[in-house]
């Protein structure tokens, strides 16, 4: 079932010498790319992704990736956010130029609270999407994959799995007949052209 | 497989409709900002950009001449301004308890909704935030609340309440528009991935960030959306407490009161699922969305009304006990004054709307009518906005010394900027109905049983399963 077709990334066509960028392979559900991931995953491959319209449940330990590390950079972003708010306060209306107000005095943590939790919270949510967005490194509008006309249903109801022609272990052949070794509904090569 | 017996047994349905397919999904939601907007659309749009302009002139005009043109006046300088603050700060609440709680709690129906409900969050506190910035009268010196140093050596005053709010409402914008958009982000690409013309594939490609759906992303924002919610939830919380602590913290009979922040948040959710149900019933019906969006989850969210509004009347009914049994005659009077003094009818309506109405939520066939549902949520719109009418305008009215009293009425310009915000809301939403994925895609994908990776292990070879998987996998909603 497995169809195969080579096609080059750039339009220009076959005028030059092509050079190959990465494999991919669709799938049809969920469950075969889940199975073909483990596979490429066993076979020892470093760079190479899924491509999923949702996030697979499981998909992190088939890939063999690591527990994501947003967290500490939330942690980070909190308690300064935190600190930031009580030196502010304690500088501005306890130190500075402290106002006695119905006879409070200048510096009261009790009244401080509120400020100090939604700082906490402002710049932990900058960690949790800025620290994603750095980790994932996007926005990045180019990407090999996006040369593939198929990579449209990507955000559709297909599922893909890449592998890069930099990955120490890709060999044309021989990742490719693995891939098909996995069952998917298409196997296709995708190469840009060398300028000469 | 053994887990499709309890599901019948308990009566659960799957999220979406039987034979939805995963391209189904993707085709019902975003063929609605690919084709042309219905007449429907154009109507209300056209009604509600004219409602916004006349805000616009409204606004212009209290700019020029002064907060003078509302009835505000002592002893009640509080009035319309600031009910409206906290009648549209409550509504994005929901917005927030559904993309965040509901997901931390894995009440997986919340997919269906949750975009919507998170759009509807970010235009109600917009249109909050403009009540306080124009009851401020000169709102180019807004900048005095922050602490910028200046050439008066001063600092804001971090012990008012009132500062509080500038930092917990700012936060809770903030906070709410990037949980929204890390949600869109995905469903942008989709979008960018089905555009046929240039225009659309630039504007959605360059909001989608480049998103290729790859699982190595998808660990990272799995992650941070988790932590989202895990901040949007106390976050949430505490915006309307600070917000009750704008009263409470006072010494105004009335007002000062402990229960004030559970009773606020408990007010703000009932009135933001009102909302949230206005609008879908209203998109639904304009975009026939009853696949992705079922009898199921509009049930479920009317029994969260049922149980938010008896916390309201709860709470209405302790505030008077509580009045009672302190002994206080200052408080006493107050609650006694709301209830029959000059404004009783606003009391009566509060009760009869927030309290009465959503206990016909007990019935099941009331709690499944499209129609009946729809009116009722209405309803307790108005009895939101009437709860904060009493507690503001009755509290200051009468307070104190009888010599002190005064009455409150409003004029035609409390009318057009109240009726001026209903529009700017709406404008805003019809224009996310025309141009965001209302639904989120993704996410309902997920809940979907086709999602499941360990589905169907009969071969490799038969790919036309969906059917079988339907039956074979517990998309469950709940448990």
């Amino acid at each position: 079932m497995a169809s195969e077709s080579k096609k080059t990334g750039t339009k220009a066509g076959d005028a030059g010498e092509t050079r190959p960028l990465l494999l991919l392979a669709e799938y049809e559900s969920a469950g075969d790319v889940y199975h073909a991931a483990e596979h490429v995953r066993d076979a020892g491959y470093e760079k190479w992704d899924v491509h999923t319209p949702f996030p697979v449940h499981g998909m992190d330990k088939a890939m063999g990736l690591k527990d994501s590390s947003v967290g500490w950079i939330v942690l980070v972003m909190g308690l300064t956010g935190c600190l930031t708010a009580f030196v502010l306060m304690w500088w501005t209306n306890g130190h500075d130029y402290p106002l006695v107000i119905g006879g409070k005095p200048g510096f009261s943590l009790p009244s401080m609270i509120p400020v100090m939790f939604e700082l906490t919270v402002l710049l932990s949510a900058f960690g949790a999407v800025f620290g994603m967005l750095g980790i994932n490194q996007l926005p990045k509008h180019w990407h090999p994959v996006f040369y593939s006309d198929r990579f449209d249903r990507c955000t559709d109801d297909r599922f893909f799995i890449s592998i890069e022609a930099a990955d120490p272990k890709f060999d044309l052949d021989e990742t490719k007949s693995m891939l098909e070794s996995t069952h998917p509904s298409h196997v296709e090569l995708i190469s840009e052209e060398v300028d000469e | 497989m053994g887990w499709r017996k309890p599901m019948e047994q308990l009566d659960e349905q799957y999220l979406v409709s039987e034979g939805t397919s995963l391209a189904d999904v993707t085709e019902i939601v975003s063929k609605v900002t690919e084709q042309k907007a219905p007449r429907l659309w154009w109507i209300l749009f056209g009604i509600s950009t004219a409602v916004t302009g006349i805000l616009g002139l409204t606004i212009a005009y209290l700019l020029w001449t002064g907060i003078g043109i509302w009835g505000n006046n002592s002893p009640v300088a509080w009035a319309w301004d600031i009910t409206n603050f906290v009648w549209w700060i409550g509504i994005g609440h929901a917005g927030t308890l559904i993309s965040a709680v509901l997901y931390l709690f894995r009440q997986y129906w919340r997919t269906a909704i949750n975009r919507f409900s998170e759009a509807m969050t970010i235009f109600a506190v917009i249109c909050a935030l403009m009540f306080p910035t124009i009851h401020a009268g000169r709102p180019w010196f807004l900048y005095f609340s922050l602490p910028i140093p200046n050439q008066m050596n001063m600092w804001p005053n971090f012990k008012s309440p009132l500062l509080w709010d500038v930092f917990a409402v700012s936060t809770y914008f903030t906070v709410s528009l990037l949980f929204w958009y890390v949600g869109l982000v995905p469903d942008f690409a989709t979008l960018r991935d089905r555009a046929t013309n240039k225009i659309r594939k630039w504007a959605y490609g360059f909001v989608a960030l480049g998103w290729r759906g790859s699982n190595r992303h998808w660990s990272n924002y799995e992650r941070a959306y988790l932590i989202l919610a895990a901040l949007s939830t106390p976050l949430v919380l505490s915006v309307h407490s600070v917000v009750s602590f704008d009263f409470a913290t006072s010494v105004e009979p009335g007002w000062h009161t402990t229960i004030f922040p559970p009773y606020f948040v408990a007010g703000a959710v009932f009135s933001g699922f009102a909302m949230v149900m206005t609008l879908l019933i209203i998109a639904r019906t304009v975009y026939g969305m009853h696949d992705l969006i079922r009898i199921r989850h509009l049930e479920l969210m009317n029994k969260i009304m049922l149980t938010t509004g008896s916390l309201v009347g709860y709470a209405y009914a302790m505030e008077f006990f509580i009045a009672w049994y302190s002994g206080n005659p200052y408080e006493r009077f107050v609650f006694i004054n709301r209830a029959m003094g000059d404004y009783w009818w606003a009391y009566w309506s509060m009760i009869t709307c927030n309290v009465i109405s959503p206990q016909f939520f007990w019935f099941k066939k009331l709690r499944t009518n499209i129609p009946f549902m729809f009116v009722i949520s209405i309803v307790i719109n108005v009895g939101m906005w009437f709860e904060r009418f009493v507690i503001i305008v009755t509290s200051l009215h009468h307070d104190y010394l009888p010599s002190a009293w005064g009455n409150f009425s409003p004029t035609v310009f409390d009318v057009l900027t109240y009726c001026g915000s209903l529009g700017l809301f709406f404008t805003a939403f019809l224009l996310f109905l025309r141009w965001f994925p209302m639904i989120a895609i993704a996410e309902v994908k997920m809940v979907m049983p086709q999602a499941d990776p360990h589905l169907g292990h009969h071969g490799h070879d038969d790919h036309d399963e969906d059917e079988d998987a339907m039956t074979a996998e517990p998309a469950m909603a709940e448990e």
